[in-house]
């Protein structure tokens, strides 16, 4: 079966619908997937909701998809980079859903490896906490949290090869395998498609079994806060 | 007299330990890199992904894939590797980390933290702050001792919503150094020029001797 489609538009063709849920991979503006992005913003859904560590920025990102208010519910950690997430929250138009990062990251992981939810010590004592079942383990109390399982996900690599296996890059592989894995249909962009065989089997960050469709693609990968060391 | 942004990261500085794994919050945290003692091998934690953070980039070392937990462009050094969020928090929650370094907005005097949220000001959201402090071995916070309008943000009890349950182990401010213990706080030792009564009348909390 063929991964790789020609853009992302093709690769997202029959996918997207009103009201799914997407989990996105990347960081900030790291390891974001910007070309995916775009094209659910071109194909004009609307009331997605989206796990998401952050929201992007107002003009780059999920950003974009706020000002076209397609976004519904964001699941994200941090959103603070971003003034039209803000304004959208506080009048009522947007539903956040914080949760902490590890806790959203192991909660994509877990969605993916067939863990409906866990126990974690993280926001014991925290409204995080408020309404989750407690429970104690070896005299500590830990909450529990749910598995997320995603219509699909939309993730970035640095390489792939034809059959789906993924290399990432430095920190710009953050969200991007825990969101893959959580996804019922996974889209992959990358920057570059080498030909099946050309990846060392030892060092492929995930494996094609995750990876449902792919493309290639120039991404613009922002920088946004762009910080500099004196040379003396 | 008192200690200044840069005299407080090097006091905290002295927290660490050979072989530490550490994890550095934004603000003054950040700047404890700076002042690591000679001879002490510290790893940070960047709980983007990556273990061994380097300092800032040069003009030509700028790699847009390579940022820090507050977004800044870094660089990497010869024991750096990089990990995916999921492990990233694992090594955070499973306790592999010796400690974080935090600033905060409010610390009980039983170690309660809260930095992450201002109801109806500030929505911007905890982050990695509350796997970190319910995760890691040591949780130190580093912060000036009063907010803006002077009053002590070191409490009795915490206004603000919080990030962890009893989960400071050290204070370090402008004034001193002071410690959670049963059934309150302990001065460890005081800043610069500062007597030891000042620092109690600047802290709205019980001190134990």
């Amino acid at each position: 079966m063929k991964k790789v489609f020609n853009n992302a538009e093709a690769a997202l063709s029959g996918l997207l619908k009103d009201d799914i849920f997407i989990a996105a991979g990347g960081f900030g503006l790291c390891g974001i997937p910007e070309l995916l992005l775009n094209a659910i913003r071109e194909s004009k859904v609307k009331n997605l909701t989206f796990a998401s560590n952050n929201a992007g920025v107002d003009d780059f990102g999920i950003g974009i998809l706020l000002q076209t208010k397609q976004v519904r519910k964001m699941i994200s950690s941090y959103v603070g980079e971003n003034a039209e997430f803000m304004r959208q929250y506080l009048s009522g138009e947007l539903e956040l859903e914080f949760n902490p990062q590890g806790t959203l990251a192991e909660r994509m992981r877990a969605g993916g490896s067939g863990i409906p939810a866990f126990y974690t010590k993280t926001g014991v004592g925290t409204i995080i906490a408020d309404g989750k079942e407690h429970k104690d383990f070896d005299g500590e109390t830990y909450i529990m949290e749910r598995g997320l399982v995603a219509d699909i996900s939309i993730v970035k690599a640095w390489k792939a090869d034809e059959t789906g296996n993924l290399v990432f890059r430095k920190t710009a592989r953050n969200f991007n395998p825990p969101a893959a894995m959580c996804g019922k249909v996974c889209v992959a962009e990358v920057e570059e498609i080498v030909p099946t065989g050309s990846l060392d089997p030892d060092l492929i960050h995930l494996p094609g079994i995750y990876v449902h469709r792919l493309i290639q693609g120039d991404h613009e990968k922002r920088i946004e806060q762009r910080t500099l060391r004196e040379v003396k | 007299m008192a200690w200044d942004r840069n005299q407080m990261a090097a006091r905290a500085a002295h927290e660490l330990q050979d072989g530490w794994y550490v994890n550095l919050g934004i603000g003054i945290p950040t700047l404890v890199s700076n002042y690591i003692p000679k001879g002490i091998e510290v790893t940070l934690q960047s709980e983007n992904g990556m273990l061994g953070m380097g300092p800032f980039p040069t003009e030509q070392e700028l790699d847009s894939d390579l940022i820090n937990a507050g977004k800044q462009t870094i660089t990497e050094l010869p024991q750096t590797s990089y990990f995916d969020s999921a492990q990233s928090f694992g090594m955070i929650r499973g306790g592999k980390i010796a400690m974080a370094i935090l600033g905060a907005m409010e610390v009980s005097e039983a170690g309660d933290l809260a930095n992450w949220m201002i109801p109806g000001k500030l929505v911007k959201g905890m982050g990695g702050a509350m796997d970190l402090v319910a995760g890691v071995g040591r949780v130190v916070v580093v912060m000036d001792h009063t907010n803006k309008h002077g009053d002590s943000k070191i409490l009795k009890e915490c206004t603000l919503p919080l990030t962890g349950k009893a989960v400071v182990n050290r204070i370090i401010t402008n004034l001193g150094v002071l410690d959670v213990v049963d059934g309150g706080l302990k001065i460890v030792e005081t800043a610069d020029g500062v007597t030891r009564e000042e620092l109690v009348e600047s802290t709205k909390a019980t001190i134990v001797t």
